[in-house]
């Protein structure tokens, strides 16, 4: 049973078509990724199933549930977490808040019970305090739960963007471009990560790349985009030898 | 976390329960008034601060629901017989007349109905992008001040209401604050809190990771209205005289010196800042009168002080903008690294 | 109501409509490119009123000479403002600037009262505004004729910069994309400064006509018009400089028209706005004209 299904999905902006009827579908536990030349229209796409942009015909269901319409926090209850191209972590807030903001939806407190400290805050804070130190060790950032977020390296960002959208229990993890501006060594390391969290987790994931070499060694399959429109979808392996795919990227792949 | 708070927060706890008791024996009544002043300056600072710094949502609304709470409170304790004496333009409306609570109720009749103006008014606030916020309740401040003035048979117009009783001493208004800031660090250092941070610090990044920032955003401006309510009530009892014009802009400018003084987001910056600015406030008042330079005396000039105030203002955003505290709070200083 | 009322009525709408929108322009178009609601804006509309006044006061000028006087000075005080307090925080978040622009505003404010005190003072209006027209029934001062022209004049030229030179289109593209614009060689204080110069020599052109129209001056006058024209540019759709006319005029209009058919509700008249700026939030938040800057954030 499918996890993910996009079906004809069109968006425009002004004039411009970004998704051009567009569908296709990801199966439970999968790492599937999502490439294509910039500005094909990948992180809109993104935007589109995360709830961010409706789009203006199509639908897009999530194990079953039809969650088109839905807005974006809404849509992160029924199960999709994504990270940014960017980085976005919370600024003024240690690693282990980011995180702790992420399982929010476990807690059930009401707002008078936090504020006249009852006991369902107590019981609650502990146990999401607990599932935190829990992700933060299996990811291997428990050293750095009380730095402030954003003054940590790259990398170490990275990890934590993970880490707190992993913390909203996601069936459907989104990652986009998570192997920006690292090393091979780097890439690698990340790509065991992936591995271990599908694992742990059982979550599917999506990602938007450009690195192929990445991407042939974690993706399952792929779906490659061109002016907003499939070109290709099928194994990873096959995506690199189809001649439509290699006439969109010329020049754009790295190592295949 | 809440280990850290605990030792610290008992501590702070201590000292200012203590402050507040012994310091009818180490101030006279010249210092008692202002320190009432500045006690209820506190419970509005740090109320102000939760929509403002906590929540990032500038926002201009404090002396709208301040009015509101002055006015329920004063119309609940004054007596029946004196209502009639007092409203001259009007008869009291039947309602007003029979607006009868203590001080206690009054001050939480006070609360709601500061809350249920201030939902009805985020609702169509929040729905968009919070830019117009600050737009919206400058202008909902007008108009109390506009209803105020023109519905004698609730407000007695523009003569205001005098002789409302003094039922609260220092201890109550000091005790008052202190589980005001206390009610409001419960949030701060709760999931709630830490959604308003987030919205903070990356509204859309929230969003996206479940948050609903509408609710949220609600939330503390209801709350900070609530509290605003209630410290309006005290002030109506500590000033036993209210009038329309005594709830305009300036008291929430004051409000925004202080936060924005002592750290936006920094609750332990709010109740700093309260001291400063009250009591500077106080300080500087001789230089709305003539002044002394090296034996030469200027004219009064009434208005200096507010010139001052916002040089302040203008230079600490340009200069330190983070303030006294920035975002941390006391325990965040003396917090040891492990 | 006899045609002559009504024509009264609706030449003290054109009038104040004129005023409103002179100043929603300077909202709207600081918004535009600089995202920043300018509280201070209202209070150069009081100052170029101040200014003109203190000319023809304390210097004896006369009424021409106080207005190109009020006018310039107004426009040094737009700048200054910008410069001094705006430009170094362009790039601090939103809620850093807005702050500093309530500062400043509070500033102006209290300068004025200090220097002039804190009596409203009486502007003396040229007896030229003041000499009695018949039309019929209806009485018409120069005043109510001028004001519409000039606005209208001004409004032209307005959209003729910013429609056919390239400062004005410099400043359309501004209130889109700062960033680009900047790439593409454009120097974006520069054209922020023309912002500036246009929003607060209208601005002044507002206080100088308000003042002859309500010849008492408080150094806090510009709070609540500041606010009802903000209201006006919101409701014409925040951004559009038409939209700021726009919803001027609506605006001047419909204050007169509730005082003119419902006398008993005139005391909330100043509501009126703020109903408006609920409404538009609640139905249609970018305005009448409808301007969305809010490009992808995601």
């Amino acid at each position: 049973m499918s996890i993910l299904e996009l079906k004809n999905i069109t968006k425009s902006f002004g004039g411009v078509t970004a998704i051009n009827d567009t569908s296709f579908s990801i199966e439970k536990r999968e790492i599937f990724g999502l490439i294509g030349p910039n500005g094909a229209g990948k992180t809109t796409l993104f935007n589109i199933i995360t709830g961010n942009y409706k789009p203006c015909s199509g639908t897009v269901t999530l194990d079953g549930k039809n969650i088109t319409n839905k807005k974006n926090y809404k849509i992160v209850k029924d199960g999709i977490a994504r990270t940014f191209q960017n980085i976005r972590l919370f600024s003024s807030m240690s690693v282990k808040e980011n995180i702790l903001i992420g399982l929010e939806n476990s807690t059930s407190y009401t707002y008078l019970e936090a504020m006249f400290r009852l006991p369902r805050y107590f019981l609650q804070e502990r146990k999401i305090s607990k599932r935190a130190d829990e992700i933060l060790e299996f990811l291997e950032l428990e050293k750095y739960k009380d730095e402030i977020a954003t003054s940590l390296s790259y990398g170490i960002q990275r990890k934590v963007e993970i880490a707190r959208a992993i913390a909203t229990d996601p069936k459907l993890l989104l990652l986009d471009e998570p192997a920006a501006g690292m090393n091979p060594n780097e890439t690698d390391e990340l790509a065991k990560l992936l591995f271990k969290i599908r694992d742990h987790f059982d979550i599917t994931i999506l990602l938007i790349e450009h690195d192929m070499k990445f991407v042939n060694h974690l993706c399952d399959r792929v779906m490659v985009l061109d002016y907003g429109k499939t070109i290709f979808e099928g194994l990873t392996e096959d995506a690199i030898k189809d001649q439509e795919v290699i006439k969109a990227y010329l020049g754009d792949f790295k190592h295949a | 976390m809440i280990r850290s708070i605990n030792k610290n927060f008992i501590l702070y706890l201590l000292i200012s329960i203590a402050f507040v008791s012994f310091s009818p024996y180490l101030f006279e009544d010249y210092g008692i008034r202002i320190l009432n002043n500045i006690f209820i300056f506190i419970i509005l600072a740090v109320s102000y601060n939760l929509i403002n710094g906590v929540t990032g949502q500038l926002s201009l609304e404090p002396n709208g629901f301040v009015a509101i709470g002055a006015y329920v409170t004063a119309l609940s304790l004054l007596s029946e017989d004196l209502k009639w004496d007092l409203f001259q333009l009007e008869d009291p409306a039947p309602w007003v007349l029979a607006l009868s609570f203590d001080i206690f109720p009054a001050l939480l009749l006070s609360g709601v109905v500061a809350s249920i103006v201030a939902f009805i008014l985020a609702v169509p606030v929040f729905r968009v992008r919070g830019d117009y916020l600050a737009i919206v309740t400058l202008g909902f401040g007008f108009i109390i001040k506009v209803f105020a003035i023109n519905s004698p048979e609730i407000t007695n117009g523009s003569i205001g209401l005098n002789e409302i009783p003094s039922v609260l001493d220092s201890y109550t208004i000091g005790f008052i604050a202190i589980v005001v800031v206390i009610l409001i660090l419960n949030i701060i250092y709760s999931k709630f809190g830490r959604a308003m941070k987030a919205v903070r610090d990356d509204e859309d990044a929230a969003s996206a990771i479940g948050i609903d920032t509408f609710k949220i955003k609600t939330l503390a401006f209801v709350t900070s209205a609530f509290f605003e309510g209630i410290g309006g009530g005290m002030l109506a009892v500590l000033l036993t005289t209210i009038s329309p014009d005594l709830f305009t802009f300036f008291l929430t400018f004051q409000l925004l010196i202080i936060i924005v003084l002592g750290g936006l987001g920094s609750t332990s910056g709010a109740i700093i800042g309260s001291f400063l600015v009250i009591g500077g406030s106080e300080w500087l008042r001789f230089l709305d009168g003539p002044i002394d330079i090296f034996g030469i005396q200027t004219d009064a000039h009434p208005g200096t002080r507010m010139v001052v105030f916002s040089l302040i203002l203008i230079i600490v955003m340009l200069f330190a903008r983070e303030g006294i505290m920035g975002k941390r709070e006391f325990s965040d200083i003396f917090r040891k690294k492990r | 109501m006899d045609i002559a009322t009504l024509l009264q009525q609706l030449i003290n709408g054109i009038s104040l409509g004129s005023m409103y929108a002179l100043i929603a322009i300077g909202y709207t178009m600081v918004y535009g490119v600089l995202r920043l609601i300018n509280f201070a804006h209202a209070d150069i509309m009081m100052v170029g009123a101040f200014a003109t006044f203190f000319a023809m006061d304390s210097l004896q000028s006369g009424f021409v000479v106080a207005t190109f006087f009020a006018i310039i000075f107004s426009i040094l005080i737009g700048v200054l403002t910008d410069k001094v307090a705006y430009k170094p925080l362009r790039h601090s978040p939103r809620i850093s600037l807005l702050i500093t622009a309530i500062g400043v505003s509070f500033f102006l404010e209290n300068i004025v009262n200090v220097t002039f005190g804190g009596t409203p003072k009486s502007f003396s209006v040229p007896e030229f505004f003041d000499t009695i027209i018949n039309v019929g029934s209806t009485i018409l001062t120069p005043t109510v004729i001028i004001v519409p022209v000039v606005t209208l004049i001004l409004l032209s030229l307005l959209l003729f910069i910013l429609y056919k030179t390239k400062y004005g289109m410099a400043i359309r593209a501004l209130a889109f994309d700062v960033k680009t614009v900047s790439l593409m060689g454009v120097d974006a204080n520069k054209i922020i400064m023309i912002v500036f110069i246009i929003g607060s020599s209208l601005a002044a052109v507002g206080g100088i006509f308000w003042a002859i129209n309500y010849p008492v001056l408080t150094p806090y006058m510009g709070l609540m018009i500041g606010l009802k024209a903000f209201a006006a540019a919101v409701l014409g759709g925040i951004g559009s400089v038409s939209g700021a006319v726009l919803g001027g005029f609506i605006l001047g209009f419909t204050e007169v028209a509730v005082v003119a058919f419902f006398p008993e509700l005139g005391a909330y008249k100043d509501a009126i706005a703020f109903i408006f700026l609920i409404l538009v939030l609640v139905i249609k938040p970018t305005g009448i004209m409808g301007i969305d800057f809010e490009k992808s954030r995601f």
